[in-house]
């Protein structure tokens, strides 16, 4: 394991204390931008990027291997997670008898994320798929 | 009723996500491969069913209506390349059970076959000039890891290639639709079609067009951008490069048709006569870079070079004879050529090479599959009466009656030399006596048998009922040409009673 | 302001297409790179160019206060970056990979099947 000694050798004080407060702050925001995203500036792909930086930055801080676990799923399953959430949310419509996609908005308002409805729940399959995508090259490129 | 039109997209969509879900369980894999392609077939033949009894199908995602929201529409010629795209689809997966190595089936050869699906599903069904370019480069990224794995050197060097050509192909395409929608102000193919025919800038649409040309042209490997094609199709397992050959360049294809009949008709005596042109160069270069190669692949890859300057021919001719000749040799070839391939497959797994020299005696021991070869082959040549006889008859006439006897001989002449090409295969590898040096043959065990045949057998019997039907065949391509030279029936049915 | 930017994209055009002569492979794929960020300023620019209003809608209104900027070219830009950052990604790794394989990033180099024969 000549690359993970490396690696160890190239963490830096700073890095690892910047990163413990980062990560949850960043997954925080991205969640912010989850939430508010179907109705005004923001939104799962956002938001997604963000997830995906803060496992990023935990991978260079740490290792790759420390990340996936921190991750607990393959990236991989949360890509098809998501992109199964995000085709369902538009699947409702048709119980509706709209066309496919179509928004279809419940008059239950929730405390942080507001009226629910299916336009947030497609963010919230992207913002999933987003997240796999995103780790699945990163991880890959720094496993190289 | 909308959800119909999607479905040829959804179904390989969601196969393609779960089989992400089962990432380790091969078998799951392989069933929903089998399961998405055959989906795929059975929504599409669906689709084509209800197009023809009711006209064509709109579907307005998100119910926002054209030209704000995204459409998909589906007309005759979209439908026929649907069906044929899932015909391919479910041949290409049954011969890749037993033609395609663990490895490639543990990196998500099965996912990502399905995503190809989409995106070629996608491109026509789309109603949208850039959901075109998404679905095209869905269509590409899943090309590009489907070319580029297994990391043989050959490989990895057609793959660098494929990938450069297309990517520069995808940049000029983006570019003409900025264009486009600099002048125009829409992306939405049918209210295009009314602007473009309005345009004050004429000559500006006449540039955008020339843009689409080349874009197009590279994708389908029409001359003088043809270069790409065999050097990087023949390097991919032969299940794939059935599957491109049979399907990608006819994307390109498609797209080029679609545009000249919807959009860029202000100057046919200028783009229609430059096609013809192109079309005539592009079957020579094709026939002749065959005739001087060794190759299996590689022989068959130049001939699909040649059959594209067929269906550009169809096009350029621009009436409705030739569109319905165009179409007819677009269903003709996409069945004939990926069974070609198929067959190549199976002649290197039995010898193990796909060069001629080392080949021979094949009609001796397989009898069967020398047949199955003469079948696609001398289809490719337009022998009667199978299905490349009546695709190449009716071009030919529809040349005679617009007065282009150049065009109708370049045609003849190209077919003879396509003869040629197929006896050189069929002297080489099945009639002359076996070279001494070549290893024992590889039996086959009666699984993979059946799995490498079936596919090539049914192409094969669908080859030979278009021969013998050619009358409904027919029919149903002249209506879909009828459609697309009357662009009016597609825009009243995307914009609603106000075109 | 437009011929400011019809001439850096029309720089950027050249230098993607000269970094694509190259014949390293690393320069290919930044030429790429270069060629498809001068078509996203291409479209950009060509879509007209409204400085300084956002197409939001205020509170209580149905449509934004005329003028406003166009969203669809930034829309069409904001896909196009997406799928060329996946292409792009892809690219790397091919390279890399041929790099590997081949041991050289000369594109004079590379045979193809042609080679084989």
């Amino acid at each position: 394991m000549k690359a993970t000694e490396k690696r160890h050798a190239a963490q830096s004080l700073i890095l690892l204390t910047a990163t413990r407060y980062l990560v949850p702050i960043l997954l925080l925001f991205s969640l912010f931008l989850l939430t508010r995203g179907h109705n005004e500036p923001g939104g799962g792909f956002v938001g997604g990027l963000v997830a995906g930086a803060a496992f990023a930055l935990y991978a260079l801080a740490h290792t790759v291997h420390q990340a996936r676990l921190l991750l607990r799923f393959p990236p991989r399953t949360l890509i098809g997670t998501g992109l199964l959430i995000a085709v369902g949310s538009g699947l409702v419509a048709l119980l509706f008898q709209r066309p496919f996609m179509t928004g279809i908005w419940s008059a239950v308002e929730l405390p942080i994320f507001g009226k629910l409805g299916t336009p947030g729940i497609f963010d919230i399959g992207v913002y999933i798929a987003v997240l796999g995508v995103i780790l699945q090259i990163i991880f890959e490129l720094m496993e190289e | 009723m909308g959800l119909l039109v999607l479905l040829p997209l959804l179904i390989p969509f969601v196969t393609a996500a779960l089989a992400l879900l089962f990432w380790r369980r091969h078998r799951v894999q392989r069933a929903l491969g089998l399961v998405g392609s055959v989906g795929l077939l059975l929504s599409a033949l669906v689709l084509l069913v209800v197009v023809w009894r009711d006209g064509i199908q709109v579907v307005q995602l998100g119910n926002w209506p054209a030209p704000f929201g995204i459409t998909f529409v589906a007309d005759l010629f979209s439908g026929i390349m649907t069906v044929l795209g899932g015909i391919i689809a479910v041949a290409v997966v049954i011969y890749s059970h037993a033609s395609v190595d663990r490895l490639r089936e543990r990196f998500g050869y099965y996912p990502l076959l399905l995503f190809l699906m989409m995106g070629i599903s996608g491109s026509f069904l789309t109603g949208d000039i850039f959901n075109l370019y998404v679905w095209f480069e869905v269509m590409l990224m899943a090309s590009f890891v489907l070319v580029a794995m297994g990391n043989e050197r050959a490989q990895l060097e057609g793959a660098l290639k494929y990938v450069t050509i297309n990517l520069v192909s995808s940049a000029i395409f983006l570019t003409a639709i900025g264009i486009l929608y600099g002048i125009s102000g829409t992306l939405n193919m049918a209210q295009l079609s009314v602007q473009l025919s309005q345009s004050q800038q004429p000559q500006m649409v006449t540039v955008v067009a020339m843009l689409f040309l080349i874009a197009f042209g590279i994708k389908a490997a029409l001359f003088p951008l043809f270069f790409w094609l065999p050097a990087s199709y023949p390097v991919a397992p032969v299940a794939i490069t059935a599957l491109f050959a049979g399907l990608l360049t006819k994307v390109g294809v498609y797209a080029l048709i679609r545009v000249f009949t919807l959009l860029f008709v202000q100057d046919i005596g200028y783009t229609h006569a430059l096609l013809l042109l192109l079309a005539a160069l592009t079957m020579i270069t094709g026939v002749l870079g065959a005739a001087s190669q060794n190759e299996i692949r590689r022989i068959l890859s130049f001939h699909i070079i040649s059959q594209i300057g067929y269906m550009v021919m169809g096009l350029a001719l621009f009436t409705p004879l030739a569109l319905a000749g165009a179409i007819f040799y677009i269903i003709h070839h996409i069945i004939v050529k990926a069974n070609l391939f198929l067959i190549g497959g199976v002649v290197q797994r039995l010898e193990g090479s796909y060069y001629l020299k080392d080949l021979g005696g094949l009609y001796r021991s397989h009898f069967g599959l020398a047949v199955l070869f003469l079948i696609p082959a001398m289809s490719l040549a337009g022998i009667p009466p199978l299905s490349g006889f009546w695709a190449k008859f009716t071009l030919i006439r529809a040349s005679l009656e617009e007065n282009q006897p150049v065009i109708a001989l370049v045609a003849l002449v190209v077919s003879l030399l396509t003869l040629f090409s197929m006896t050189k295969i069929w002297a080489e590898v099945f009639w002359k006596d076996r070279p001494e040096t070549t290893p024992e043959p590889a039996p086959l065990s009666p699984s993979a048998r059946l799995q490498l045949l079936l596919p090539i057998i049914a192409l094969a019997a669908i080859t030979v009922v278009i021969g013998l039907m050619a009358e409904p065949v027919f029919i149903l391509a002249s209506q879909a040409a009828n459609q697309l030279l009357s662009p009016v029936e597609y825009v009243t049915a995307v914009l609603g009673g106000t075109p | 302001m437009v011929i400011v930017l019809a001439f850096l994209t029309g720089g950027l055009y050249a230098c993607g297409l000269y970094m694509m002569m190259r014949r390293s492979i690393v320069k290919l794929i930044m030429g790429l790179a270069l060629l498809s960020y001068a078509t996203n300023l291409l479209i950009f620019t060509v879509g007209g160019l409204t400085r300084a209003a956002p197409p939001l809608v205020p509170e209580g209104e149905t449509v934004p206060p005329v003028p406003f900027a166009d969203p669809v070219p930034q829309a069409l830009i904001l896909t196009a970056i997406v799928i060329g950052f996946g292409v792009l990604a892809f690219a790397v790794v091919l390279i890399e990979q041929t790099h590997r394989s081949v041991g050289t990033d000369d594109s004079n180099n590379l045979r193809g099947i042609e080679g084989e024969s």
